[in-house]
């Protein structure tokens, strides 16, 4: 009933996925992909939601996945840090299968706490924020690094002030949640996920709850880490960024990947009716 | 639309602004007569209730003013207390536990932890209380050692081992348990769903989420109900007098029964019981105000504040406060 789908061994999976990495923009060496997902299904009871979905993200790629609501792209998105357990597939990230143990050919399923330390290498930032309101906004930033890291306190409060002064928000570290906007909430909870020093970062429609005046201030937060380097697994709504700042962009529907490639070509030259059908719609 | 509506007739003439100013509202404020007349009313009821007691021949007042502070009334408020103080943090710790142990998805936890309410609601506090104290009857020695062998570690009388106070104690606290469980449940459910997301995606471990994220988002919701159950202890302590623990309500019926005045010393525990739960929704409130942070935009000054800022005359600032200046 669950684990990773019947039949492939490390050698295939490691295999496939290298060949799904030197995709469109690939110099020609194989580059080892940060994340990389292969047949991944999920199914909520008896209604299959990711019908086998495989793509892979090499280190500093800024990846946008874009698609019609319900096609399964926050589904996706929750699979990569085992917010929700795959029925199918591989998921890794820098590597290491997620949520389960590979020892010889057997798969082990993780406990909770070995989950919880992968869980520390990628960051993920919500559409309501989920920030904890009965913390500061620098207590929102320092909580797991003191807590999980055991890092000192006071190391933690500098970088904490570092990451709030990076996200445009120093003055606010003393203010609550609910004293802050919406945009600054999400803002912080940039800075919560980065606090973490994740090699992979996830944004689940980071924009979507913002009125329109308070959109731009966490796109530039986000256009900035994609310029420094960050790997970034995006799914938005807004095409402006995804044309801006993303090295790949995906199109999914009904649970499966229908396009994907480089921006130019899925956004300006969709090649599938229903990419084509889904950009009309939101442009 | 509101100014215009506010002006008036000056609603035809739209486009230059209007002449009054629309926050200068001078009107006579509402007239609530039924209020004076009931006050009244009641007063005269409680200024005849309180006469006929005074100068009821029955009363023998000195017998009141005697034992209000007798010593032996005092050492039965102290039990008093102190049963109440422990039985509630005992049974907090036992009814945290009970409640994530009933949203865990352990199978063997959840049904153990429900066959505990079950039980320990579904059966009178009275019935408990008399059945710790008479667990003598039932089993006469206590011990532990390996079953099905003559093996023990130790073995003990069971009335050495659960004194009439002990068994009071157990009696209330597991019963206290069962319910202060399904209050930290119900605080436990009132805590979104994106918050263990939040906690988990920047790898905090179960038990720590529990801890750090959702029990101090939880105790907003526990602590008015936690209130109300630690009002209900400190009067249900009374039930001891079944198992003969010296608390306050017994002593005054020894007490009674020695000098025959019932009345006098059921008013002088009551008084104590009233001074009691009076002074318990003191530390409520202040711990309603430290859980409450960073709901509220801005927290309401507290009464001290209010009466400070009354007594020098001087606004109060609301804007200031946050969960340190709680004095
Ligand atoms: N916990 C769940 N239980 C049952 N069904 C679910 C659950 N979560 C998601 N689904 C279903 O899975 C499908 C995909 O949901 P998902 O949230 O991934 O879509 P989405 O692409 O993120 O859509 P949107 O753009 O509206 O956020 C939907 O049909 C949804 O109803
Ligand atoms: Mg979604």
């Amino acid at each position: 009933m669950t684990g990773p789908g019947p039949g492939t061994s490390v050698a295939t999976s490691r295999a496939t996925t290298a060949s799904l990495a030197s995709g469109p923009d690939a110099l020609g060496v194989a580059v080892e992909p940060l994340l990389s997902a292969l047949k991944v299904r999920k199914s909520y009871g008896g209604v299959e939601v990711l019908k086998g979905i495989s793509l892979a993200v090499n280190p500093g790629q800024v990846m946008c996945l874009l698609g019609p609501s319900g096609s399964g792209k926050s589904t996706f998105l929750r699979c990569i840090n085992h917010l929700e357990r795959i029925d199918g597939g591989r998921i890794s990230v820098g590597g290491e299968l997620v949520g389960y143990a590979q020892r010889k050919d057997r798969i082990f399923e993780m406990n909770p706490r070995e989950v919880a330390r992968q869980r520390r290498g990628i960051g993920m930032v919500f559409q309501r924020f989920n920030l904890f309101p009965h913390m500061t906004a620098l207590e929102n930033i320092t909580a797991a690094p003191i807590g999980v890291r055991r890092i000192s306190k006071q190391k933690a409060k500098d970088r904490g002030l570092e990451l709030l002064d990076r996200v445009g928000l120093a003055s606010l570290a003393q203010s609550y949640p609910a004293q802050l906007s919406g945009g600054q909430q999400q803002r912080v909870a940039i800075a919560r996920a980065l606090a973490m020093d994740p090699q992979l970062l996830l944004f689940d429609e980071p924009t979507s709850a913002l009125d329109p005046e308070l959109v731009g201030d966490v796109l530039d937060v986000m256009r900035t880490l994609a310029a420094d380097g960050m790997t970034m697994v995006v799914v938005t709504h807004e095409i402006g960024f995804a044309r801006g700042a993303a090295d790949v962009v995906v199109f999914m529907d009904g649970g499966v990947v229908v396009e994907s490639g480089p921006p130019a070509e899925v956004l300006d030259n969709p090649q599938s009716p229903r990419t084509r059908a889904f950009l009309d719609s939101v442009m | 639309m509101t100014q215009a509506t506010l002006t008036g007739p000056g609603r035809a003439a739209a486009g230059p602004a209007p002449e009054i100013d629309p926050d200068d509202i001078v009107a006579v404020p509402l007239r609530h007569p039924w209020r004076w007349i009931l006050a009244v009313f009641l007063l005269i009821g409680f200024v005849c209730l309180g006469i006929s007691l005074w100068q009821n021949q029955n009363i023998d007042h000195p017998t009141i003013t005697e034992f209000i502070f007798n010593p032996r009334i005092l050492s039965g408020v102290v039990l008093t207390i102190m049963l109440t103080v422990v039985a509630m943090l005992v049974s907090s710790v036992l009814g945290v536990l009970l409640a994530v142990m009933r949203l865990s998805n352990n199978p063997v936890m959840n049904t153990l932890a429900w066959l505990y309410v079950w039980a320990f609601r579904g059966t009178p506090l009275l019935i408990q209380i008399v059945f710790w104290g008479y667990l003598g009857l039932l089993y006469s020695q206590i011990s532990m050692g390996i079953p099905f062998t003559d093996f023990t570690i130790f073995s003990v009388d069971t009335n050495t081992l659960i004194p009439a106070l002990t068994a009071g104690l157990l009696a209330l606290t597991l019963n206290q348990a069962a319910y202060s469980a399904e209050i930290v449940r119900s605080g436990m459910l009132s805590v979104d769903e994106g918050q263990y997301e939040a906690a988990y995606s920047v790898g905090m471990s179960p038990v720590f989420t529990l801890f750090k994220v959702v029990l101090p988002q939880a105790m907003r919701v526990i602590i008015p109900p936690m209130g109300n159950e630690t009002i209900s202890m400190l009067k249900n302590t009374s039930l001891l007098s079944v198992i003969a623990v010296l608390e306050l309500y017994t002593v005054a019926t020894q007490i009674s029964s020695q000098n025959l005045r019932q009345v006098e010393l059921l008013l002088v525990v009551s008084c104590w019981y009233l001074f009691l739960t009076s002074v318990l929704s003191i530390p409520q409130y202040y711990l309603e105000r430290y859980y409450g942070r960073g709901k509220a935009r801005s927290l309401p000054p507290t009464p001290f504040q209010r009466l400070r800022a009354a007594l020098r005359r001087t606004p109060i600032n609301t804007h200031r406060t946050d969960s340190q200046d709680a004095s």
